[in-house]
């Protein structure tokens, strides 16, 4: 598709093959632009299709729970995975959500304009876009190396290590939206800053906070690369968080890709529908959320 | 503004009356203290990322040099790690991933912007969340299963097509020629970072005055003049950041392109060859490294870490521009 053309075959035109020619372009950059949407629904409408024809008729409850046989056996059991992923990811929730709001708070409540805010903030977005395999290798060198471990709390760091940047720049983002008029009328009742935060900024501001963080969290849930190298393969589910290996749907997923027993690719193929599903059930109640927020705020 | 909401009505309000003070000044102190520290760990993080990774990967650093950069040599029992190969294959992938994905991502954000209807909007924005949202690993279990051995038979045609045209016939060729090779790859990164580059130009194109469009409207353009005369001038800056950012993610894509590149240590101008990138070969050869060979992998994370921070800083330079050139309008 042109982005741009030079204009001069127009002036030569008489006015009416100029009108014509006019609109033959305006006609060809409208569908050219419409086309681009086509493509981009084509693949994935096919691949959303090909995960649940593939995935659904293994998927089930015994497939959520049994554990996973060895790579021939045909059958459900991904149970192990799906709980490790839930746990990892759990545990990266709970480290990375109470720290980046703290640094969110930072950000908009104390560093306001000041040059220290305006510095964090501009790592945080790059932060972002820190390759997840790059976070994997930091915990892994960081981490793994002196503790000699392989277990599901390393993989819950680096996962953490990508979602906060995510959870710091919303929590700002979202406090910043909040009127001064609440945070003057809570100090000339006499409340210190702390509590006027605690307890009548944040709260004002925390369907679009929550809404940040499981948008991160439905990132997080998905990631394979940072756990590759913090995760050790085990097939039968492990509830500690730091004893032992554990997996994840998305390690199982590439592990099974790659497998030349289609009953490892059934199972990847139904491991792949569990962690979409995981995935968007995140990202729907993120949007209801949002939703709420921008009802509650518009209405006033 | 938020006033109808319960937190705020009547509970934080009355227990501030009802005797109850404030601990005090060291209640402030300390809160503003720990959210400071919150603040700062981000900054904490990116330096111990760069020490403790560079660390780990000095031995390859020493040993190798400037080889580590230069050199294509990437043999292992001889313990001779230059990662030239890798460098160029995810140059390669990410060439091709934007070269789809920019036109694309710009055509989407007019279409949102632009020709939509207003009630339709919000539906694609749904599309395009979905399109981001679906796991690395999820887009490259679909291309390696389904997409790969289907567009096989599509690069045997185009590679007999040009069969004897010079030059062409060497680039649009694989030897060997596989389903998994540095297009499919691209295609497929190509898709998974036009969500990214899509909302960061819807961005650029919102503050584009709206009296510049109708202006030119006014004036008797037509929708793609009223775009080339007033939308695309005021946003070029923010265009060229919304691609590198693009390129950032796309180098730093790992999964999808490790299953979907066929691994190979050759550096080959064959675009349907297999290949590796840096990201693809740490995580298709960390399970079996060990000694310098896992520290020259770790030493690939680094290169991969430097690129992409500086990628970053520059893309964000160019965004910045038209956000404080929005904010002054």
């Amino acid at each position: 598709m042109s982005v741009i053309t030079a204009p001069v075959p127009v002036a030569r035109l008489g006015p009416a093959a100029k009108h014509r020619s006019r609109a033959l372009r305006n006609g060809l950059a409208t569908s050219a632009i419409v086309l681009s949407f086509v493509v981009v629904l084509v693949p994935l409408a096919l691949l959303i299709g090909y995960v649940v024809s593939r995935g659904w008729h293994l998927f089930g409850y015994a497939f959520l729970t049994k554990e996973i046989p060895t790579q021939i056996t045909p059958g459900p059991g991904m149970g192990p995975a799906v709980y490790g992923t839930l746990l990892i990811t759990g545990a990266a929730t709970a480290m990375a959500v109470p720290l980046g709001v703290l640094g969110g708070i930072y950000l908009s409540e104390y560093g306001r304009g000041g040059l220290i805010a305006r510095v964090l903030r501009f790592f945080a977005e790059i932060m972002t876009g820190v390759p997840s395999i790059v976070m994997g290798l930091f915990i892994y060198t960081a981490v793994v190396l002196h503790t000699k471990n392989l277990n599901a709390f390393a993989g819950a760091l680096a996962l953490g290590c990508l979602m906060l940047p995510i959870i710091i720049r919303t929590t700002d983002e979202m406090l910043r939206l909040v009127p001064a008029e609440l945070r003057e009328g809570s100090v000339a009742l006499g409340s210190r800053q702390a509590r006027t935060i605690m307890r009548i900024v944040l709260p004002a501001a925390a369907p679009g906070i929550v809404s940040g963080a499981l948008l991160a969290v439905a990132r997080a849930a998905g990631e394979t690369a940072p756990l590759l190298f913090v995760l050790s393969p085990v097939y039968k589910t492990n509830h500690s968080l730091f004893h032992g290996g554990n997996t994840a749907l998305s390690v199982q997923i590439f592990n099974n890709a790659s497998s030349p027993y289609a009953a490892s690719q059934q199972r990847a193929w139904a491991a792949a529908l569990t962690l979409i599903g995981i995935v968007f059930i995140f990202t729907v109640v993120a949007r209801i959320f949002t939703a709420v927020y921008s009802r509650r705020s518009t209405a006033a | 503004m938020v006033a109808d909401s319960p937190s705020l009505d009547s509970a934080p309000v009355a227990r501030l009356t009802d005797g109850h003070r404030p601990p005090g000044r060291i209640v402030d102190f300390v809160f503003r203290s720990v959210a400071m520290l919150a603040g700062f760990s981000v900054l904490i993080i990116l330096g111990l990322i760069a020490f403790s990774t560079t660390h780990t990967a000095w031995p390859a650093f020493s040993k190798e040099g400037i080889h580590f950069f230069t050199s294509t040599t990437w043999d292992v029992p001889k313990a001779k790690f230059g990662a030239l190969a890798f460098i160029y294959g995810t140059l390669v992938v990410s060439a091709i991933a934007l070269v789809f994905a920019v036109p694309v991502s710009i055509g989407l954000a007019l279409f949102i912007t632009e020709i939509a209807p207003r009630r339709l909007r919000r539906w694609i924005v749904t599309v395009i969340d979905l399109l981001a949202s679906v796991p690395s690993v999820v887009y490259g279990l679909w291309g390696l299963l389904v997409m790969a051995p289907a567009f096989t038979g599509f690069y045997r045609d185009i590679s007999s097509t040009f069969r004897h045209v010079p030059v062409l016939n060497t680039v649009f060729t694989g030897r060997p020629l596989s389903g998994v090779n540095f297009v499919t790859a691209g295609l497929i990164v190509a898709l998974m970072i036009t969500p990214i580059i899509t909302s960061i130009t819807r961005e650029v194109f919102a503050t584009v005055p709206g009296a510049q469009k109708e202006a030119a409207v006014a004036l008797g353009a037509t929708r793609w003049e009223m775009i080339r005369g007033a939308v695309f001038p005021h946003s070029r800056s923010g265009i060229v950041g919304a691609v590198l950012i693009g390129l950032g993610r796309a180098m730093g894509e790992t999964i999808a392109v490790a299953l979907l590149i066929g691994s190979s240590t050759a550096l080959t101008g064959r675009l349907f060859s297999p290949g590796d990138t840096m990201a693809s070969v740490i995580a298709n050869q960390f399970g079996e490294s060990n000694d310098v060979y896992r520290a020259a992998l770790i030493g690939l994370g680094v290169a991969l870490f430097i690129i992409t921070i500086i990628i970053g800083v520059i893309a964000r330079g160019f965004v910045a521009r038209v956000e404080r050139r929005g904010a002054g309008v």
